[in-house]
């Protein structure tokens, strides 16, 4: 019943979040602020991940294939399979639930515990809309943290296996182009654009609802981290089911 | 003037409020004071329009609140100014950022227009060379004074204080008791102050209301307090160990 509550009133929050509107020319700053703290803010660490998954992934496949009649262009084209499916849209989004996840819980809970909510709500303002809707939007920026996400893994997967002597440039990127398939990309963005929307709201939910002081705050952040990436495991599985089956 | 008529609220089967009848009256500054658990909080959010009396109403110079449409409630709620306990000024914004923020919300006016009056009410409050710095750069005296001039810059008809001198030393106390004095007459409002600090009921307490356990105990002003024979309200007053010396002088015609 619990579990059950809140997510009744996380659908509410949705609704709470596209009504009443905030001023326009308001919005355009904040979106832009939240683009710059949640978006650029989280490149970097995506291009070192990223870079270094895709490394690791295409030593791994190098050192499994220890049978002679198994062409060596598999190593490309499984580290392309695995990043893009995968590792890129899946992996990275856990890990931006920590990172992007936390600072969104922390900084609406910080707001609330400081009455600053309670501040707008006086002012007449919708304090869901000033708050959530702007990160939603800057979300959708999203998709291309994880294209340079994909892009740097594969780069990181070629940097180790043509350097680290697994496999000839030629063959690298002959196994790069086998049998890719246009749809996976559309399956790794369709997944995306709802994680977005997950990182965006899920820790808002948890941010702008809580209840107490500092030490709740951490508290929120951590549950916020627990549930977005479970969330996200979960929506994982029936978008692949929905999408690749 | 604020008229509160028989209001009642409670949370999960408690009465909270329990029949508050009282009237608050304009260009005064009003003082609802009482012990801790005494329901001054969830009174002056019901004045807010923060939480909704189960029982009772709410009048705003004739207007009801339960009787006005959602728009209109809003509309009257652009008409208060709040002063919070912990200030609650925005973090990420400068403190001439967040004077402007209700201008920039609620008007349509050019930014020079906006920065004329921001800086307006910043003189009023006696705040000069800190419209730059961020809340956390400035101390609690002039968190407090910029979260007066972020209530009153849009010239409200009603400004709500929530312990305004809480966490302030005593004379930081006083300067800010005597800034909402000022405004409030100055600036023809209805002044709210919930408060527990007697030091506030002596220097600025036009009307005070005294609550206990939800219920009105008393009302008066600042002259009366001191000779009432309520036994709650002398209580509270004379909990003080400074008031209670102050009362035994008195008493021994000292």
């Amino acid at each position: 019943m619990f579990y059950l509550d809140d997510i009744g009133r996380y659908f509410l929050m949705l609704k709470g979040i596209f009504s009443r509107m905030t001023k326009g020319s308001v919005l355009r700053t904040l979106i832009f602020k939240e683009i710059n703290d949640l978006i650029i803010g989280s490149l970097g660490i995506t291009v070192f991940l990223a870079f270094f998954i895709g490394a690791v992934v295409a030593i791994q496949t190098a050192l499994n294939l220890t049978s002679p009649i198994i062409p060596k262009k598999i190593i490309a084209f499984a580290s392309r399979q695995s990043i893009i499916l995968e590792f890129a849209p899946t992996f990275i989004s856990v890990i931006m639930a920590g990172k992007v996840g936390s600072f969104i819980t922390s900084s609406i809970g910080t707001m609330r515990v400081t009455e600053q909510i309670d501040a707008l709500e006086v002012m007449g303002i919708n304090a869901l809309n000033y708050l959530v809707f702007p990160k939603i939007i800057a979300m959708l920026m999203y998709p291309f943290v994880i294209a340079i996400a994909m892009f740097t893994g594969i780069l990181g997967g070629y940097v180790a296996g043509v350097y680290g002597g697994f496999i000839s440039n030629t063959e690298f990127l002959t196994g790069l182009r086998e049998e890719f398939v246009p749809y996976h990309l559309v399956y790794a963005f369709i997944k995306t654009f709802l994680y977005s929307f997950l990182l965006a709201t899920i820790p808002s939910f948890h941010g702008f609802y809580m209840k107490g002081g500092a030490l709740e705050v951490g508290k929120a952040s951590t549950s916020a981290f627990v549930w977005t990436t479970v969330v996200i495991i979960i929506s994982n599985y029936v978008l692949t089911q929905l999408l690749l089956s | 003037m604020i008229e509160v008529k028989d209001i009642h609220k409670g949370f999960n089967g408690e009465e909270i409020l329990k029949g508050i009848t009282t009237t608050f009256e304009r260009a005064k500054t009003n003082l609802i004071i009482g012990t801790s658990g005494s329901g001054k909080t969830v009174f002056l959010k019901c004045l807010l329009g923060l939480f909704t009396p189960e029982q009772g109403t709410i009048c705003y110079d004739g207007s009801t609140y339960s009787e006005l449409s959602e728009e209109q409630q809003r509309n009257l709620r652009k008409q208060m100014g709040m002063v919070f306990q912990g200030s609650a000024l925005f973090d990420s914004m400068t403190v001439e950022e967040n004077v402007m923020f209700p201008l920039r919300m609620f008007t349509r006016q050019k930014k020079g227009e906006m920065l004329d009056r921001v800086h307006t009410v910043l003189d009023r409050v006696n705040l000069e060379n800190a419209n730059d710095k961020l809340p956390s750069e400035i101390s609690g005296g002039m968190q407090k004074r910029v979260a007066i001039a972020r209530a009153i810059v849009t010239q409200p008809k009603y400004l709500f204080c929530d312990e305004p001198n809480s966490g302030l030393d005593p004379k930081t106390a006083i300067v800010i008791d005597n800034l909402i004095k000022e405004i409030t007459e100055e600036y023809d409002i209805t002044t709210v102050i919930n408060t527990h600090d007697m030091n506030s009921v002596m220097e600025i307490g036009e009307k005070i209301v005294f609550l206990k356990q939800g219920h009105l105990e008393w009302e008066g002003d600042k002259t009366q307090i001191f000779k009432t024979d309520n036994q709650a309200v002398t209580d509270f007053v004379y909990s003080s160990n400074l008031f209670k010396k102050v009362r035994n002088a008195q008493l021994k015609g000292l």
